[in-house]
């Protein structure tokens, strides 16, 4: 997958240590899956706030040698400094949910969603996005 | 199901048809192309529905290793195509079933593709993230409650921490206005997102300003010094970019 000479803008700049690295991931995903322009295409997913979430949180335990001595529960102690953190804990609150989802196996109650075992919860009010 | 399906990474004017360098690829390592529609342009790839049909794609993004490729190869590409032509960067995956998909698409949304190409011409983004400074510890004032009794200096230094908590936080965000403002000032435009919480930004300080900036391309100077410039004992701050200005490529709502 790497493409011949195409640069990877951040990387030559920041010095190549691991968390470097992995900030430097997140920060990219951070645009690549939330920001630029936000369309429909002809194939369908659902890449919604949820989930992109929760990829992040994955990416990190997948960046941390030993994810289990983290403890999965660190968002319990994040400290929410100023106001405008207030919806992190709304947001760590359905994180929470979906992880535990995710860690049973599969959705857990779901019966008034409809069909798509990937709809994320939330894809309903997000979709007041520019989607086209 | 289709034999091919259409990436598409980005939108700009119709000149990147002539100016792109042959020999760009995106993601699955396929040949970057442009579609030209009117005055647009779309950069696009033909991608294998193998990857990219709507089971597996989905599969695929939950896939940390595929999404970590896919993003850095989106993202480079993006940044590649940047360097010759000003572009609207699309979402990670936005992908259809064929080139008379995009041409329609172009043709649909045409204005509100020059509005954002209009928006980001000649402008970078850069990224600032600010962390708060651990707070000190609290065991200094024992001496102010000599006299009292133990019940009442434990109580007196709770509420002093306590005190000297929502002071330090205060500071905090007392730092991070006077930040943005000194920043913004530099600015087109700005946007701020939620901070990433601490396993993510991979610190233990608590991240209390997570901010996209657009900047001129002929102030990126004046912005970059006063990002240097900018001091306060209470947070430390940090910059990224220059990036192409994903935070201001949003679609006006029509």
């Amino acid at each position: 997958m790497t493409s011949g000479g195409l640069p990877v803008p951040g990387r030559a700049r920041q010095p190549a240590d691991h968390r470097q690295q992995s900030t430097n991931l997140a920060d990219i995903l951070e645009r690549v899956l939330d920001k630029g322009i936000v369309i429909a295409g002809d194939i369908r997913v659902n890449l919604l706030d949820i989930e992109l979430l929760t990829i992040k949180i994955r990416l990190l335990i997948a960046s941390v040698d030993k994810a289990r001595e983290i403890g999965i529960d660190w968002w319990e102690h994040d400290p929410t400094l100023s106001s405008g953190q207030r919806d992190l804990a709304e947001e760590n609150r359905r994180l929470r949910e979906r992880i535990g989802e995710l860690e049973t196996g599969r959705p857990a109650q779901r019966d008034s969603e409809d069909a798509s075992p990937h709809e994320p919860v939330g894809a309903r009010e997000r979709k007041t996005r520019s989607d086209g | 199901m289709a034999d091919s399906l259409v990436y598409l990474y980005a939108v700009g004017d119709a000149a990147l048809g002539e100016s792109l360098p042959p020999g760009l690829t995106g993601v699955d390592g396929a040949p970057v192309r442009v579609i030209v529609e009117g005055r647009l342009g779309a950069v696009v790839s033909t991608v294998d529905p193998v990857h990219f049909d709507e089971e597996t794609l989905q599969g695929n993004l939950e896939d940390l290793t595929w999404l970590a490729e896919t993003a850095r190869a989106h993202h480079a590409l993006v940044e590649a195509v940047w360097r010759h032509e000003p572009v609207a960067p699309l979402r990670l995956a936005t992908v259809y079933l064929d080139d008379d998909n995009i041409h329609s698409l172009l043709r649909q949304r045409g204005a509100a593709f020059t509005a954002v190409l209009d928006r980001i011409r000649g402008r970078r983004e850069w990224g600032i993230k600010a962390f708060a400074h651990g707070s000190e510890d609290v065991d200094a004032d024992q001496s102010a409650d000599s006299n009292l009794g133990p019940g009442a200096a434990y109580l007196l230094r709770k509420r002093m921490a306590r005190e000297r908590g929502a002071r330090a936080q205060q500071d905090v965000q007392e730092a991070v206005a006077d930040l943005h403002r000194a920043l913004s000032a530099a600015a087109a435009a700005s946007h701020l997102y939620p901070p990433q919480a601490p396993q993510l930004s991979g610190r233990r300080e608590p991240m209390v300003l997570n901010a996209a900036y657009l900047v001129e391309e002929s102030e990126a100077t004046t912005f970059t010094n006063a990002v240097q410039t900018w001091h306060s004992p209470h947070v430390h701050h940090e910059l990224t970019g220059p990036w192409v200005p994903y935070s201001f490529a949003m679609l006006e709502e029509s």
